[in-house]
């Protein structure tokens, strides 16, 4: 199919762009990567009345870091954070890692990770990132400027609590700490796939103990999830990891913690090709696995 | 709506609905059928142009969206007496084609890769991750990636005085 005929706007300023948005009697979509709404439009699932393209709005492709804070405007692509120096320290490797997994290169030089939160796809990388890292999404209107933490923001498969007539203008991760030690992992059929399940996790240790554990889940409920039940665990334990090439025992604190994940934090939903109790499955190993490989960035 | 797209260095003014995609846009309204349709949900990457340089799905981007940009097509590689692009010799070369069907979309990933970094055809991972983007339903991905490094190679992607063999068939692939 093709997309139904719609009117096109292409705003050169952020005050242009909402004024377009403040329209709220017509169905108002903001065109940023394409590469999920122009999908959606083709399969006439999405059939806007007017498609405002904020492609040429002067500054939103911005990437600036400060206080402690890394800024990521509406324009900025998944490509970018392909390089582990486009932001700075743990966070920038983390997302290296987790880009990679977003489609391919075509692809990942027009989407936006802006776009990626904005669509709230139950598997998106980014979203399990915004999760774990307390990110805090910019969002814009006629009305003023609000920010609204991860946390609160999703609301369920392709819901956020954006408004309708708000523009997300960036968002924005706090930087975590040099020695912060950070681990991505993820399964999925082919490489076009969307993740069957996809783990980011970010640990910190003091004296050899485990202070701070956070994992983002993806894929595994109806919507971007934090495994609460599964940090608990790992909070106080000693850091370790079993040498290059060993598996992890299933006493061990990771192992412990996947298996938590995958039976407390997760709730996955029935999908083709991987039932939930597989992705349980799944989640269990993979949870491990991306702990064990933050754990190695902390001991390194 | 009026747009004016500039493709293959030449212009093109258009009086486009802003629905039509760029690959429709491409083949009904400036004739150039050589970009190819296939799934169009960005997946197949048969439809791949470059757009200022960068290597997009014309399925997943709006005609609309590239007014006074550059866009450039499977026929924009031949040379201007019709010699054909090093790709499309290192193609023919490395058997890189039987229907042909998926050629425009690869050849066109490729170009926009090895102008961006010409040091992509030395690393046989790099080539692989990128002949990953599309999907090729006959010909096998090996012969592919061989086509892309060998024209990464020989061609004045990388060092013009770089050398190698003389690709096997010199002609003019049938596309
Ligand atoms: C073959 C293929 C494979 C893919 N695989 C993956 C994958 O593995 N993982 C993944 O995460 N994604 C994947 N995607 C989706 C891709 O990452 C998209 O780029 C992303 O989901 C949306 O970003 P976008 O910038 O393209 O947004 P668009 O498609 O332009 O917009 C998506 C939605 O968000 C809204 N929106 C966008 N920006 C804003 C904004 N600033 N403010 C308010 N609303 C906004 C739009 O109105 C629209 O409703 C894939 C896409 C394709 C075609
Ligand atoms: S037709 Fe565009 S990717 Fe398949
Ligand atoms: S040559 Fe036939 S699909 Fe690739």
């Amino acid at each position: 199919m093709k997309p139904a005929a719609f009117d096109y706007v292409a705003p050169r300023t952020v005050d242009e762009a909402l004024n377009a948005l403040g329209d709220t009697r017509r169905d108002v979509r903001v065109l940023a990567g394409g590469q999920s709404l122009i999908l959606e439009m083709h399969l006439q699932r999405i059939r806007p009345d007017l498609v405002v393209d904020i492609n040429r709005v002067a500054g939103l492709d911005r990437l600036s870091v400060n206080d402690g804070t890394v800024e990521i405007g509406a324009l900025v692509r998944h490509g970018v954070f392909e390089s582990p120096q486009a932001v700075p320290g743990p966070l920038g490797r983390l997302f290296a890692l987790a880009a990679v997994n977003i489609a391919h290169p075509p692809i990942r030089a027009c989407g936006t990770m802006v776009g990626s939160l904005a669509w709230a796809h139950p598997a998106s990388e980014w979203c399990a990132i915004a999760l774990a890292l307390d990110a805090a999404i910019e969002v814009r209107s006629t009305g003023g400027a609000r920010e609204i933490a991860a946390r609160d923001y999703f609301r369920g498969p392709f819901q956020t609590a954006r408004a309708r007539d708000e523009l997300i203008t960036s968002v924005r991760f706090p930087l975590p700490a040099d020695g912060t030690g950070v681990g991505f992992m993820e399964h999925r059929r082919t490489h076009f796939c969307f993740a069957q399940v996809a783990v980011a996790a970010a640990l910190s240790a003091q004296d050899g103990l485990i202070s701070d554990a956070r994992i983002g889940l993806v894929n595994c409920a109806d919507r971007p999830i934090r495994a609460h039940a599964a940090e608990q665990v790992l909070i106080g334990r000693e850091i370790t990891v079993p040498a290059v090439g060993n598996r992890l025992p299933g006493g061990h604190p990771f192992a412990r913690a996947g298996r938590i994940a995958a039976d407390q934090d997760a709730a996955p939903l029935a999908e083709p090709y991987a039932d939930p109790e597989y992705r349980r499955q799944v989640i269990a190993v993979l949870v491990g696995r991306t702990l064990r490989q933050a754990a190695e960035g902390v001991l390194q | 709506m009026k747009i004016t797209l500039t493709v293959n260095g030449d212009d093109y003014p258009l009086d486009v609905e802003p629905r039509r995609i760029l690959a429709d846009v491409l083949r009904e309204d400036c004739r150039l059928t050589g970009t190819h349709l296939g799934c169009e949900h960005g997946v197949c990457g048969a439809c791949t142009v470059l757009v200022d340089g960068k290597a997009v799905r014309s399925c997943l981007m709006l005609a609309v969206q590239c007014d006074g940009r550059s866009v450039r097509t499977v026929e924009g590689l031949a040379g201007p007496d019709g010699e054909p692009h090093p790709l499309q010799r290192a193609f023919s070369a490395e058997h890189a084609l039987q229907c042909g069907f998926c050629t425009p979309g690869f050849l066109m990933v490729a170009a926009g890769a090895l102008e961006a970094d010409p040091t992509i055809g030395d690393d046989p991972e790099r080539v692989h991750g990128l002949v990953e983007s599309n999907i090729c339903r006959c010909t096998g991905y090996e012969p592919i990636r061989r086509a892309i490094m060998r024209a990464a190679a020989e061609s004045a992607f990388a060092d013009p005085s770089g050398g190698g063999e003389e690709p096997a068939a010199g002609g003019r692939p049938e596309f």
